[in-house]
């Protein structure tokens, strides 16, 4: 078994958000939308607000830019009231990132990343630089992206700009409404993990408001579950809400099947990875076979010039005399991504394992089901663990 | 006239429907507008031209109609159309935008009402008050004009507001643009389309309501068309209608190319 890799992250950017008896009364409500709410986001975390609809989750999002004025309470962010500044500049210095990007369809890609940094007058050279930076750092080509409209994007890369422009001008906070919500499952499992391994460099801090548990099982660092007038249910860090939840409310929310949530909480790193015989395409077959089987491998990851997996073939489908790229590439999952993930690659492509990729998308190792397995039940152990005191 | 403000909707659709990529492409519809509208005007004002010169016409119809009198009256229709038309897009758009703030949003109902029924009053009875009121001549024209072409520019500029997506505004918002920022980067440029459209049909009511101001003394084609009427000169009233028909369709076709013109990429 190859060394589990110690996660390798950046220093924190961003910066603590306190929220302070937060109440927000819209006028002729009886009940508070936000009553009384108090609550500490350390630095560099990810908290994500979940709850039914109608809890004031995204209203206490939206108190931290002062999008939504609170009617009392204070919210201090990196030490400093909020109010301290114009809710204008405020906001400059706060990512926001909402459901499906909301880009704007009259501007180019580059041009809606850009408009923070205009805002705080960055010079055109800097802005460019900027600008493609982070084209790079949400995986598009910024030449093939970056004069585009909106309308030419999928769902997913409109979120991805959506994601850059939040992060456009570097912001210690950022705050998300429902980001990836608009997308199909799979691009928003991909979105996810891609924002994971972004906030792994940057470790800024970030708010996000979903509806899903299982994104919040996923993403957050903490979880916070509202009730009604944004009472929390519970604050704290995935495997508590599951391992022990505060109380029925919480224990509804989470729904059944924890376990198969836990799934969630547990990264292909930490179980960690084998090596597996490469091959490069145009390889010698006789000598690629050999290779494998010196080792005890029954099939042979093939990489491209760019070391990323291009297919895995069993040694007995190496006919040619040298190696071609396989017709299919196999469904590689990233090294951030959850044994849920990993589990559902497994299951469908005959190996019993999956070809695992650094967030660049060269080859990194195999994990097989074994593995996976184990890690399930030593987690189910500690759960219970945690449970029972 | 309710149409006026879904029609960008239905070009979107269209645009999306044959799958194109970015610029302001056309469907056969508009290709044929755009460029059939510039041709029937030039042979039709050719064809008027051979007329004119070639025709046996009497002594009465060659004295209404001299060449130098009908470019007189063109230039007099054009320009009532023109400024009529600048003069209503300088009251009506800040007006709309006013309209959609949330301060005087509630107003909005009211002032589109008014507007409403100043389209509805018949044009030659608006001009003639008018005339009482303010005396006969070109400005109180103009006044009539403007109050007969405001309600279309007015109700698309409110409607075209109403209709930018409110997550773009927030998210503008909340990306830290001020309210003035998001009109005039967000509110306006998305809206544009709509408003454009209003002002084209401003612009076709202007230059047909325009052959009445010669009744108070405004000027314009109008004039050919009341001295064939008053001499009882088919070939004259047929050449007036000629005239101000070709020069609507000149209009309408301006109209369009401003739409075209002014429509943000990307959408």
């Amino acid at each position: 078994m190859s060394e589990t890799t110690a996660t390798s992250s950046g220093s924190v950017t961003g910066a603590e958000i306190r929220l302070e008896n937060v109440t927000k009364q819209y006028a002729g409500q009886k009940v508070a939308a936000v009553g009384d709410l108090t609550l500490t986001i350390p630095a560099g975390e990810i908290a994500m607000f979940v709850g039914p609809s109608g809890c004031g989750k995204t209203t206490s999002l939206k108190m931290i830019n002062r999008l939504i004025e609170p009617t009392s309470g204070t919210i201090m962010i990196g030490g400093e009231d909020s109010r301290k500044r114009s809710a204008d500049e405020l906001r400059r210095t706060i990512g926001y990132v909402i459901q499906g990007g909301s880009l704007f369809p009259h501007m180019t890609v580059a041009k809606n990343i850009a408009l923070v940094p205009k805002l705080l007058g960055w010079d055109d050279d800097r802005i460019k630089k900027r600008t493609d930076e982070l084209l790079d750092l949400v995986s598009l080509d910024p030449s093939r992206y970056r004069d585009r409209y909106p309308r030419e994007l999928s769902g997913g890369q409109q979120q991805r700009v959506g994601v850059a422009r939040g992060l456009a001008a570097d912001p210690p906070v950022v705050l998300m409404d429902e980001p990836f919500g608009a997308v199909d499952p799979i691009t928003r499992q991909r979105l996810q993990d891609e924002l994971l391994a972004i906030q792994r460099e940057l470790r800024k801090t970030i708010v996000c408001v979903t509806h899903d548990i299982d994104e919040a099982i996923k993403m957050g660092d903490r979880i916070l579950i509202l009730q009604e007038g944004a009472q929390v249910a519970q604050y704290d860090t995935p495997e508590v809400v599951l391992g022990s939840p505060a109380n029925e409310f919480v224990e509804d929310f989470v729904g059944s099947g924890s376990a198969l949530k836990q799934l969630s909480l547990a990264r292909v790193d930490e179980v960690g990875t084998f090596p597996q015989t490469t091959a490069k395409i145009g390889e010698s077959s006789a000598e690629v076979i050999q290779r494998a089987q010196a080792a005890g491998h029954r099939s042979v990851v093939v990489l491209d010039e760019r070391n990323r997996p291009v297919g895995w073939p069993w040694l007995r489908q190496l006919k040619g005399e040298k190696i071609v790229q396989s017709e299919h590439a196999p469904d590689a999952i990233d090294r951030r991504a959850t044994l849920n993930d990993a589990l559902d690659v497994m299951l469908v492509n005959g190996h019993g394992g999956a070809v695992v990729t650094d967030a660049g998308g060269a080859y990194f190792g195999v994990v097989d089901f074994t593995s996976v397995t184990d890690q399930m039940r030593a987690m189910q152990e500690k759960a219970h663990e945690v449970s029972n005191g | 006239m309710a149409d006026v403000a879904t029609a960008p909707n239905a070009q979107a659709d269209a645009r999306e429907r044959t799958g194109r990529k970015r610029g302001p492409k056309l469907d056969a519809e508009q290709l044929i507008e755009l460029f059939g509208i510039p041709l029937i005007v030039v042979v039709g004002f050719v064809a008027f031209a051979i007329w004119r010169n070639t025709a046996t016409l009497d002594s009465v119809e060659t004295n209404a109609l001299p060449w130098n009198s009908i470019w007189i009256q063109l230039r007099e229709h054009v320009v009532l159309t023109a400024v009529g038309a600048m003069i209503t897009v300088v009251i009506a758009v800040p007006l709309g935008i006013a309209l959609t703030r949330p301060g005087l949003k509630r107003a909005a109902p009211v002032v589109v009402g008014v507007a409403n029924a100043g389209q509805a009053a018949p044009a030659i009875g608006l001009i003639v008050l008018l005339a009482i009121w303010f005396g006969f001549g070109f400005w109180t024209a103009i006044v009539a004009l403007v109050l007969y072409a405001v309600l279309p520019v007015l109700r698309n500029t409110i409607v075209g507001l109403q209709a930018v997506d409110p997550t773009l505004v927030e998210a503008g918002r909340g990306i830290g643009m001020s309210n003035l920022m998001v009109l005039r980067r967000i509110e306006l440029p998305l809206a544009l389309p709509v408003i454009m459209s209003g002002v084209r049909t401003a612009l076709v009511l202007l230059v047909g309501t325009a052959a009445l101001a010669t009744f108070i003394n405004g000027g314009g084609l109008g004039g050919l068309l009341n001295t064939g009427i008053t001499l009882f000169r088919f070939p004259v009233i047929v050449a007036a209608a000629v005239l101000i028909a070709l020069l609507a369709l000149l209009i309408e076709w301006l109209g369009q190319v401003l739409e075209l013109v002014f429509r943000p990429k990307g959408i």
